[in-house]
């Protein structure tokens, strides 16, 4: 591969820039690979909810729920619907999965799915 | 009712301490060592005057023992076995009575069980494999100031191991030029850089100027990838005074988590450490400097997972653990045991792991082992496969020594890190399949595709000098 240095492209004035925790370094996941990653949630017995914000909240704690969790729910192509009804709802906003663990009273996984506003 | 009477000499230690039809109660402090006697020294009379050493006696009868009653205060050795391999030495079991130790002090514990016991004549060597601490002991300390789970909420980060970097060169950097290296390896996407273990207040770089620098590098990173992020602000000092100083100015900076080297301080120092933690929300960031000086000879000092078990209790967030697979002595399955003990709540006897006594830490929360030393991305894999998302993986060398710098060295790590946690998530064998999950990465990811270029053919293959004994 071509090892000549480069310039690190990130930059305080450019949104691309931002990153979101968990998985923000990888492309966007597919459909498939989103519920892989829930299908792995349920398999923690992990249970779903889908949060959203805008941009300039992103690095805040509480994103505004959609809904409620889907406590119990271990339909993965349920927990895509309420991912995507939340983005068309909120087309500006980022949307977010959170799985909570109730056995250790934190969150096994939580990562951004869809990027409005950016 | 049978008397006793005071008849000087010196009798036979095993007459007094050595009981092998005692049942060890719930609350006694147990421990195993490893014992190499002189010549001579028979194994229950040896067994006998470690216990009595690091107990109650002395090397003669004292007509003041009757004013107690000593077989309540006592402790007893109360079993003896082969050493599997080796008849060169064996393993002692004692239980001592709790009355023995104050409540909360790991300094109380360790001058009863590694005091003048280690230099006694009767015995060549001596090591300490393995404390059980009673619950009812564990529940008089403190602990972690935060643990596991606040460190995730503190840090927003959830489902994947943390990463971080030493920054290196370890000394001569100016506060300036240290701060430019955080900076950078924080942009790039680590969670997390370290100042090393040996940079405290020297004349190249006064703590108070790389506090400074550090704050700003840090939360420049933080505005420009939303990201929240970390430096372990290294605060041992000379003396409590000055650690304590350097602790409050990082909270005032509003820095996160700290840093403390626990065993040059000394346990008494960290203790308190911890607990300033403890009140004022701060992360501890926990080294081990000396701990190879008396945990890596196999026949004599004090076993890390003793060491490990004995920081838990003291309080730390972070604890070194070694990784298994990178320049550090670790062989794997000890290390998994020590691992265990640092994270979990009940910790069952394993010898095969070398953990001789169940450990139940009750509600006490856990620490998050830190791999570190000699490790890049090529690790990345077998690293997650073997810790699992709670720990810090720490590239020091794997991150500031990519091509392009630190932030393509961490933006490298961040995105193996993460592909190798997404493969694993849906199914995949990361040690199987770990080339690749990189190779694969690495095609939208240039900073990956040239640090997998740099470090290909780098392996660390010496054979580890501390080994779990033999048919263990």
């Amino acid at each position: 591969m071509d090892m000549t240095i480069q310039n690190h492209p990130s930059r305080l004035d450019n949104p691309q820039s931002l990153k979101f925790e968990t998985f923000s370094y990888l492309p966007p996941m597919s459909e498939t690979q989103i519920i892989a990653q829930i299908e792995y949630c349920f398999s923690q017995d992990w249970d779903c909810a889908v949060e959203y914000a805008e941009l300039e909240r992103s690095m805040d704690d509480y994103w505004y729920m959609w809904k409620l969790p889907l406590f119990g729910e271990r339909d993965a192509k349920k927990i895509v619907q309420a991912l995507n009804d939340c983005r068309d709802a909120q087309p500006d906003c980022l949307v977010r999965l959170v799985a909570y663990d109730r056995k250790r009273q934190s969150r096994g996984m939580q990562f951004v799915v869809h990027k409005g506003g950016l | 009712m049978s008397t006793k009477t005071y008849d000087a000499g010196v009798k036979d230690y095993r007459l007094t301490y050595w009981d092998p039809n005692y049942t060890p109660k719930e609350t006694d402090l147990l421990a195993c060592f490893k014992i190499t006697a002189q010549d001579g020294v028979d194994r229950e009379e040896a067994a006998a005057a470690v216990c009595a050493e690091s107990s109650t006696g002395t090397w003669t009868t004292v007509w003041t023992d009757h004013f107690t009653d000593m077989d309540h205060y006592k402790g007893r050795a109360y079993r003896i076995e082969d050493v599997p391999g080796d008849d060169t030495c064996f393993y002692a079991f004692i239980a001592y009575p709790i009355d023995l130790f104050e409540e909360g002090s790991i300094t109380n514990v360790l001058t009863s069980l590694v005091g003048n016991v280690f230099g006694f004549k009767a015995i060549r060597a001596l090591r300490l494999e393995d404390i059980r601490f009673p619950l009812a002991y564990v529940m008089t300390c403190g602990g972690p100031p935060n643990g596991i789970n606040v460190e995730r909420d503190i840090m927003n980060k959830y489902g994947r191991p943390m990463l971080g970097c030493t920054i290196k060169p370890k000394l001569g950097l100016s506060g300036k030029n240290y701060g430019r290296a955080v900076y950078e390896a924080l942009r790039g996407g680590l969670d997390f850089t370290k100042d090393d273990e040996n940079v405290n207040s020297q004349p190249f770089m006064r703590w108070k100027q790389r506090f400074d620098f550090v704050a700003e590098g840090l939360n420049q990173a933080e505005d420009e990838t939303g990201e929240r992020k970390g430096h372990y602000l290294n605060v041992t000092g000379p003396t409590m005074e000055d650690t304590y100083e350097r602790a409050e100015y990082a909270k005032s900076l509003g820095m996160r988590i700290i840093m403390h080297d626990f065993f040059t301080a000394g346990f008494t120092a960290n203790t308190s450490l911890a607990n300033w933690c403890r009140d004022n929300g701060m992360l501890l960031h926990i080294h081990r400097a000396m701990h190879a000086v008396v945990d890596r000879n196999p026949y004599h000092g004090i076993h890390f997972r003793v060491l490990t078990k004995c920081l838990r209790l003291s309080g730390g967030d972070h604890l070194h653990s070694g990784t298994v697979v990178g320049k550090l002595e670790g062989d794997r399955e000890a290390t998994l045991g020590w691992v265990d003990l640092m994270r979990d709540s009940f910790i069952p006897e394993n010898r095969k792991r070398g953990l001789f006594f169940d450990q139940d830490y009750g509600t006490m929360p856990g620490m998050l082992p830190v791999a570190s030393g000699g490790i890049h991305v090529w690790h990345m894999p077998a690293l997650t496969a073997i810790f699992g998302d709670q720990a810090v993986f720490q590239f020091g060398g794997g991150t500031l020594g990519h091509p392009w710098g630190n932030a393509y060295g961490a933006e490298a790590n961040r995105v193996a890190l993460e592909a190798c946690v997404m493969a694993r998530n849906e199914g995949k064998n990361l040690e199987a399949e770990g080339k690749d999950v990189l190779l694969n990465a690495a095609k939208h990811s240039p900073a990956l595709g040239a640090a997998l270029e740099t470090w290909k053919e780098i392996k660390f293959e010496f054979d580890t000098v501390d080994k779990l004994d033999a048919g263990a």
